[in-house]
């Protein structure tokens, strides 16, 4: 059965088109659980206050929601994209788009979840801190969402990008690669990011008027853990744009298929671990607030420790794109 | 387009490189966090020890870091020795 170019271009959409929405949809359903459990915790907690924390939860859900609306619109756009110059590449890159936006928005949809939660809680304990609590809930949710930001940067570029007569192998390997290495990165910085910025939402209501300090640990923190997505977008973007020379070997695609495995996985575990040392961080810096500085100083290194495998993951990937 | 035997074993091994590098870095960098999490904790609790809490954090961080460099070693054996 041969199967003209239109129709593989269309199956490539399609499945894509399925792969972005259906995992897109699984973190920011998850994190708005979450978010909604803590606000029912909360309004039991203290019913008389249940207005202020109902907006609170909903403003919350929005900010995690706008992951999965990412997904979204390159769902739709992957189903009725009108290409000008059919090619099996297009194909590639339409998968790899759907790849890289499906699992891109598991990571910040769960992460932006506990911000929320914990602001719930917090307002249900210190009704007058609610104000603080929002902000920050609003700007720690939204530090969470760079990571699928990203993800959908990079399935943009692989759907809109013409990539002219680069060659078919091993060029269709580079952009599949390219999806998976962003994608899977994001998972982890997302899901940090959103466990540091639910402990200072959670600090905060205990001592509000640690709120500067706790507001900065909480961003020092989160940009380190957003590090792995940062070279998961640095290997995706060096994988769209290097041109490859035309190959009829198995083993060239393969590799850069492999690059775009090997920094994709290994960046879920530091961005976790650099989130968690984060959270920790900003927890104690919430209850001893005058050793803010120790606390910093013990978190960056710990974070440091923890990035050292994704940096492991980024040479070995490098040398799967540069070397072998 | 014939593929010969030694063709599926080169691209079998980038591929096994990368997976053993990209799964082998989760452990590690979940587990490290953990503990600079746990060193945060203690720090908070007790600021006095914190030069103390420092080196156990990073001695226990090493340990947990081993297979993380097990799992480069083996992506870089398949890589160039294999």
């Amino acid at each position: 059965m041969e199967l003209e170019v239109e129709t593989v271009i269309k199956i490539a959409a399609y499945t894509g088109s399925g792969i972005a929405m259906g995992l897109g949809a699984v973190g920011a359903a998850i994190g708005e659980g979450y978010t909604a459990a803590r606000a029912n915790l909360a309004v039991s907690r203290n019913p008389k206050i249940s207005g202020d924390i109902f907006k609170n939860m909903l403003v919350g859900q929005a900010v995690a929601e706008s992951a999965s609306i990412f997904a979204l619109v390159i769902a739709i756009l992957l189903l009725f994209m009108d290409f000008a110059s059919p090619s099996l590449l297009k194909a590639a890159a339409f998968l790899g788009a759907g790849l890289c936006m499906g699992f891109g928005a598991i990571g910040s949809g769960v992460g932006s979840g506990y911000p929320g939660g914990e602001s719930c809680f917090g307002i249900s304990q210190q009704p007058q801190a609610g104000s603080q609590l929002t902000t920050n809930m609003l700007i720690g949710s939204a530090v969470c969402q760079t990571p699928a930001i990203f993800s959908m940067v990079v399935a943009l570029m692989l759907i809109f990008i013409d990539f002219g007569n680069a060659p078919l192998t091993p060029t269709w390997a580079a952009f599949v690669g390219a999806g998976l290495s962003m994608g899977l990165a994001a998972i982890g910085s997302g899901y940090g990011g959103g466990l540091a910025a639910g402990a200072s939402c959670e600090g905060i209501a205990r001592t509000p008027q640690a709120v500067t300090s706790v507001t900065t640990i909480m961003l020092v923190g989160q940009a380190v853990s957003q590090t792995p997505s940062i070279f998961g977008l640095l290997v995706s973007f060096i994988l769209m744009f290097k041109t490859f020379p035309e190959s009829s070997m198995l083993a060239t695609p393969m590799a850069l298929l492999g690059a775009g495995l090997c920094m994709g996985f290994g960046g879920i575990g530091p961005g976790i671990g650099n989130g968690m040392a984060a959270e920790g961080a900003v927890r104690w810096v919430a209850r001893n607030v005058e050793h803010s500085n120790e606390l910093m100083r013990i978190m960056l290194v710990g974070q440091a420790v923890s990035q050292s495998t994704a940096i492991y993951a980024m040479v070995v990937s490098l040398v799967l794109i540069f070397v072998v | 387009m014939a593929i010969e035997g030694a063709e599926i074993v080169k691209a079998a091994a980038f591929i096994g490189a990368g997976l053993a590098m990209g799964l082998g870095a989760i452990g590690p960098g979940v587990g490290e966090g953990m503990v600079a999490a746990k060193a945060c904790e203690a720090i908070g609790r007790n600021p006095k020890e914190a030069g103390l809490l420092t080196r156990t954090m990073l001695v226990g961080q090493a340990v947990s870091e081993s297979t993380g460099i097990y799992s480069l070693v083996v992506a870089l054996l398949l890589l160039f020795v294999v």
